[in-house]
């Protein structure tokens, strides 16, 4: 009896969690609706309610040179970031999990340090230092600091699957005669496929969307973000509404790609939690 | 197992990287912080407070330092609230969908920043979609000015922004409880809020310090929802900042203001690893 008694104080508990669940749920979703919603909007965004669905505004955004050259430009960004992370992320991490050298302790908080920081301390820090150096402002500068700012997701990502990796397969490897270069792409690397796939997809994602750094770091050409932050403020324009509606879609697949990879494995689905645990100062 | 050079291989180019892209900026950044802007616009190298003096002395700077603050610890409290008793209920109540809603809840966090803020933009504004809901449902005869523009606006935005983060360390420090202690409590004889309040919520204790602490900080330091949403009333320290390294040109003031904001991230920072350390029972 006392079990019955408890359990349904438990349900009526759970009643309001669930509408309180349901609300935030609401409330996260709201703005994604009414974007997606006014893609299709023919009398332009706001006004309620939406009337005269039309695609005109997909029609002018694919006429729209300047929003592609922006995409492009995002995706060149994005790509670059990647391979710089993963490049100095793969082995900062073997290097936290397997050597220990002066200044560890500080190394380890400077690389995961830009995931916490507001960017706009990261954009104008490097901003100062391309300025010291006379080092032109373009999409290069803007590589190097979304590659630098994002070292931390490769970092994390790869270190929480090292923590899984049985050493026991590297050090066959080894003792078979195989040198460390040899052992690092053909027993290392294979071992690391999943949390490398999630790392870069952790990073080419939020680099596409990034706009506090790079405000700082742009040159010439225009990010998607930084084009659609031109033009916002020269006034609203239901174009912005269907370009963002097409990266959400891509967006979505992307997640479902990781989704599906994790399952697989043996990862768990919680994305970017190892990032979060690193954060926190538990997991490295 | 591992010789020494490979080792170094290992680390040395992490290293120099992190050296030269994070470490000497933000060192450089100090440096700007004492230097200065002469008559002929150019950065003159000369070592001063002045830059420190100035922000103790003209009230706008700190009183925006302040105002941002204020804003940052409502967008906190906000995405507390809204994000706690949500990780509660996937932990705890939400049996075979705990995956599904987890995923649910990150995958706004790849919508594009901007393009949301945009999107509450086109939520409250005057001819926005709220505003026009309430006209046709004759709730109100006027559109609502106060809803954008306004530091309600950038709270609102913000919180929307940072309750992912607030949820994602909750969530984890929840699952991370043994199911067992929760089991034991019961059987002991609490009741449903005396095992929440004693035994839950001690737990996740950590969980919410990092979320607050991430909400807190990334908020503090927004610079692009006030330029969007937030008016003259709604501007932020960052914005300052902004327009020191734009057109009013005074890079070393906008420096200083940035190096006592890297500080106080910093040690923010510190203050919560020591309190997560605290309250974990590990």
């Amino acid at each position: 009896m006392e079990l019955l008694v408890s359990e349904t104080r438990f349900r009526f508990g759970s009643r309001w969690l669930q509408l309180h669940a349901a609300l935030v749920f609401g409330f996260l979703y709201l703005p994604i609706a009414v974007l997606i919603v006014y893609s299709f909007n023919g009398e332009g965004v706001g006004g309620f309610p939406p009337h005269h669905l039309t695609l005109d505004w997909y029609r002018s955004l694919f006429a729209d040179e300047a929003i592609w050259d922006s995409v492009l430009n995002s995706l060149k960004v994005a790509f670059a970031a990647m391979v710089i992370s993963l490049t100095l992320g793969v082995p900062a991490a073997l290097a936290l999990e397997r050597a220990q050298f002066p200044g560890k302790a500080l190394f380890r908080r400077l690389v995961l340090l830009p995931l916490i920081l507001p960017g706009i301390i990261t954009g104008l820090s490097l901003l100062m230092l391309f300025n010291v150096t006379g080092t032109k402002l373009s999409l290069m500068t803007i590589m190097l600091g979304h590659g630098t700012a994002l070292i931390a997701v490769a970092t994390t990502e790869v270190f929480a699957g090292l923590q899984k990796l049985d050493r026991a397969q590297e050090e066959a490897s080894l003792d078979l005669g195989a040198n460390y270069w040899q052992t690092f792409w053909r027993i290392t690397v294979p071992n690391l496929k999943l949390p490398i796939i999630g790392a870069a997809l952790l990073i080419f994602t939020p680099s596409m969307d990034e706009i506090a750094v790079s405000f700082f770091l742009i040159g010439r050409d225009n990010t998607l973000p930084l084009e659609i932050w031109g033009r916002l403020r020269r006034g609203i324009t239901p174009e912005i509404n269907a370009v963002s509606t097409i990266i959400f879609v891509f967006s979505l697949v992307a997640i479902v790609f990781w989704y599906r990879l994790r399952v697989r494995g043996e990862g768990g689905t919680d994305v970017g939690i190892e990032i979060v645990e690193a954060v926190e100062g538990n997991a490295i | 197992m591992f010789s020494r050079a490979y080792k170094t291989a290992v680390t040395l180019p992490p290293l120099v990287w992190v050296t030269v892209f994070l470490l000497m900026p933000y060192l450089l950044m100090f440096c700007y912080s004492f230097w200065s802007v002469s008559a002929s616009q150019t950065i003159e190298h000369s070592w001063n407070l002045a830059n420190y003096g100035q922000l103790l002395r003209v009230g706008v700077y700190w009183q925006t330092l302040l105002r941002s603050m204020w804003i940052a610890a409502r967008v906190t409290i906000f995405s507390l609230a809204l994000g706690y008793p949500l990780a509660y209920f996937l932990s705890f109540y939400a049996g075979q969908k705990k995956d599904l809603l987890y995923q649910l809840v990150i995958i706004p966090l790849w919508v594009s920043y901007l393009v949301r803020a945009y999107a509450w933009k086109t939520i409250l504004g005057s001819d926005g979609v709220l505003n026009t809901l309430l006209q046709y449902v004759h709730l109100t005869k006027h559109p609502l000015e106060f809803l954008l523009y306004s530091p309600f606006a950038v709270v609102l935005t913000l919180t929307h922004i940072y309750t992912p983060f607030a949820f994602l360390p909750i969530y984890a420090a929840l699952e991370h409880i043994p199911r067992n202690l929760v089991e034991a409590s019961h059987d002991l004889g609490a009741s449903p809020g005396q095992t929440f309040w004693k035994v839950v919520f001690p737990l996740s204790v950590p969980g919410v310090v990092a979320g607050a602490t991430f909400a807190f900080v990334l908020s503090l330091g927004d610079f692009l929802a006030p330029l969007l949403l937030g008016g003259p009333s709604g501007i932020m320290i960052s914005n300052i900042v902004v327009s020191l390294f734009g057109a009013a040109y005074n890079w070393p003031l906008g420096a200083a203001i940035s190096f006592c904001m890297l500080l106080l991230v910093v040690g923010l920072l510190f203050f919560s690893e020591r309190l997560e350390k605290k309250w974990s029972f590990s």
